[in-house]
């Protein structure tokens, strides 16, 4: 099972507490109308599906409800850190496994 | 190679048979092929063996960054079934399933296909809507499909619990009785045996590391594990791993990779008949030859490569079985595992040609792929041979995610193997 930290509500609980949302700094377009079809591909389905440290969002969805982002490594499955929604991308190299 | 056969099985049964031969060379690269196959699952195997029996290319490698067979192909629950809702889908499913009836005798190695009937059950209106809808689409297509009340769901599979106070009633059923199962890991010893022995090259324990580009864009090979191969066209079918190894050559694939998990019971006697799915508590189990009942659900909810998948979705799983077969619920479970599948936004299957020329794709297949397993290589040994699409395989394109021309199985189906 995984745990996950909230930064919200400053805690690491289970992961049945959480729901995945998908790749995290997907942004949505200013002018849709403007948009190619390509644009529309990329923004609706082609995602980078990384082999390594992978940004996400999750919702605590049992808890406070809201939306934040993460850092986990998708081979270990190991959290990096998770930081607040509208926060900059952290620096991979700034970053090391904190979970055991 | 020998063949398998009455006469050959008494005469090494004479010898304790210790004189069989191997069933494939364990080959090394050479420098240079005319088509290279990344990943040894049934369905880079299978591909090999109708590009050797089909069109006469047997100057291939087909390569495995672990053991042919390792992959989602000895880890899924073999369920095998063709009634999916649209045109497209039913015609390449139920190609696959027409090869397959007769897959043991073409490869002359034991697939055990058992056509034990596949029953899906409704426990709500809407599935009974839609599982309807489905019946109809596929007896306009010509797939097999129909109808079962819940009492003949009951006959059908008797350990089935259709009380009308259970948690989810069973309102009724869709029964595939062409459906069923098949042996896993023979599906890719038969390809493999049947591919080495035209000529195939297997390379095993080495893993693609990128594919190289020439100066016009072309393909030009594999880099891997074991130096450089050239080759004239590569395809790809590497399942949970192929946008990691397509990005390499510049190619960005519509794929999210999810660990998909499934667990067998401690083997029992034969209690159960067939294969039974539930969407609604979204779980499906039958039992093996051996006896032990296999069980599986849908993906866990984040994206990985860690083949492991969490605890909690087997819970849930368990949950569900427990709830639609009561008699199962002091069954002990013996082991568990995850495989790692690669979903498409519309849970369809990418087959063909990419942008980059002479390099192909067969991917996508996400957590039900096996079934399509000799459909699925036999329309794309096709198309890697002829550069074009074969009339199955055409719908599904790459370029269909940008036409916008789905083919959404997601949400016909909400889940399903
Ligand atoms: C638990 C589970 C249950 C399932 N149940 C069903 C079911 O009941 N019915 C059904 O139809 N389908 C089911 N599936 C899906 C099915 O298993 C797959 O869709 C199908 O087996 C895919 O076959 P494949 O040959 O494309 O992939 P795989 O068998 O996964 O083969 C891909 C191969 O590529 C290799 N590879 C990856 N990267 C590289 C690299 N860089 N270099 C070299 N080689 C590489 C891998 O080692 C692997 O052997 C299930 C899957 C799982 C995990
Ligand atoms: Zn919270």
């Amino acid at each position: 099972m995984l745990l996950i930290h909230c930064p919200y509500c400053s805690e690491t609980l289970p992961e049945v507490e959480f729901t995945y949302a998908g790749e995290a700094h997907i942004v949505r377009p200013e002018t849709p109308s403007a948009q190619s079809d390509a644009d529309w591909e990329g923004f609706l389905f082609l995602r980078s599906n990384v082999r390594g440290p992978h940004y996400e969002r999750w919702r605590h969805l049992h808890g406070c409800g809201r939306y934040f982002n993460a850092v986990r490594d998708t081979v270990s499955d190991k959290f990096l850190t998770t930081y607040k929604a509208g926060e900059p991308r952290p620096d991979l190299s700034t970053l090391t496994v904190t979970q055991k | 190679m020998t063949r398998f056969n009455a006469f050959n099985l008494l005469k090494n049964a004479l010898t304790g048979h210790k004189n069989w031969t191997e069933q494939w060379p364990d080959s090394q690269p050479k420098a240079e092929y005319d088509v290279v196959i990344v990943g040894a699952g049934g369905h880079g195997l299978g591909t090999a063996y109708y590009l050797a029996t089909q069109h006469g290319i047997t100057n291939i490698a087909v390569i495995d960054k672990g053991w042919l067979g390792g992959g989602n192909t000895g880890r899924n629950t073999t369920i095998i079934r063709s009634n999916y809702l649209y045109d497209e889908s039913a015609r390449l499913f139920d190609h696959a399933l027409d090869l397959w009836q007769n897959l043991s005798q073409e490869l002359n190695y034991n697939v055990m296909y058992s056509n034990r009937g596949v029953l899906m059950l409704a426990h709500n209106v809407h599935d009974v809507q839609s599982f309807k809808r489905h019946v109809h689409s596929n007896r306009l297509n010509g797939v097999d499909n129909r109808w079962l009340t819940p009492e003949e769901c009951k006959e059908f599979c008797p350990p089935i619990n259709i009380a009308k106070n259970a948690r989810y009633p069973v309102m009724g059923g869709a029964l595939q009785e062409r459906a069923g199962t098949a042996r896993h890991d023979a599906v890719a010893w038969g390809y493999a045996r049947g591919a080495a022995m035209r000529g195939v090259d297997i390379i095993q324990n080495c893993a693609v590391t990128a594919i190289r580009r020439n100066a016009d864009g072309s393909v030009a090979g594999v880099e891997t594990a074991k130096g450089f191969i050239k080759a004239k066209k590569v395809a790809v079918s590497a399942a949970g791993h192929t946008s990691v190894v397509m990005d390499s050559a510049g190619v960005r694939l519509p794929l999210e990779s999810y660990p998909l998990q499934a667990l067998v019971s401690e083997p029992v006697k034969p209690v159960f008949p067939c294969v039974v799915m539930s969407n609604a508590v979204h779980a499906y189990c039958s039992q093996s030859d051996k006896g032990e009942l296999v069980i599986g659900s849908g993906t866990d909810q984040y994206t990985s490569y860690s083949q492991r998948g969490g605890l909690p979705l087997i819970e849930h799983t368990i949950a569900a079985i427990s709830e639609v077969f009561p008699i199962f619920n002091r069954m002990r479970m013996l082991r568990k595992w995850g495989g790692i599948v690669d979903n498409t936004p519309d849970r369809s299957p990418i087959v063909g040609k990419t942008p980059v020329p002479g390099l192909f794709v067969n991917c996508g297949w996400g957590t039900g792929g096996f079934k399509a397993t000799p459909g699925a290589a036999h329309t794309f040994a096709w198309t890697v041979a002829k550069d074009e699409p074969h009339p199955i395989n055409a719908p599904f394109t790459l370029e269909r995610f940008r036409t916008g021309r789905l083919i959404d199985e997601a949400a016909a189906a909400a889940v399903a193997h």
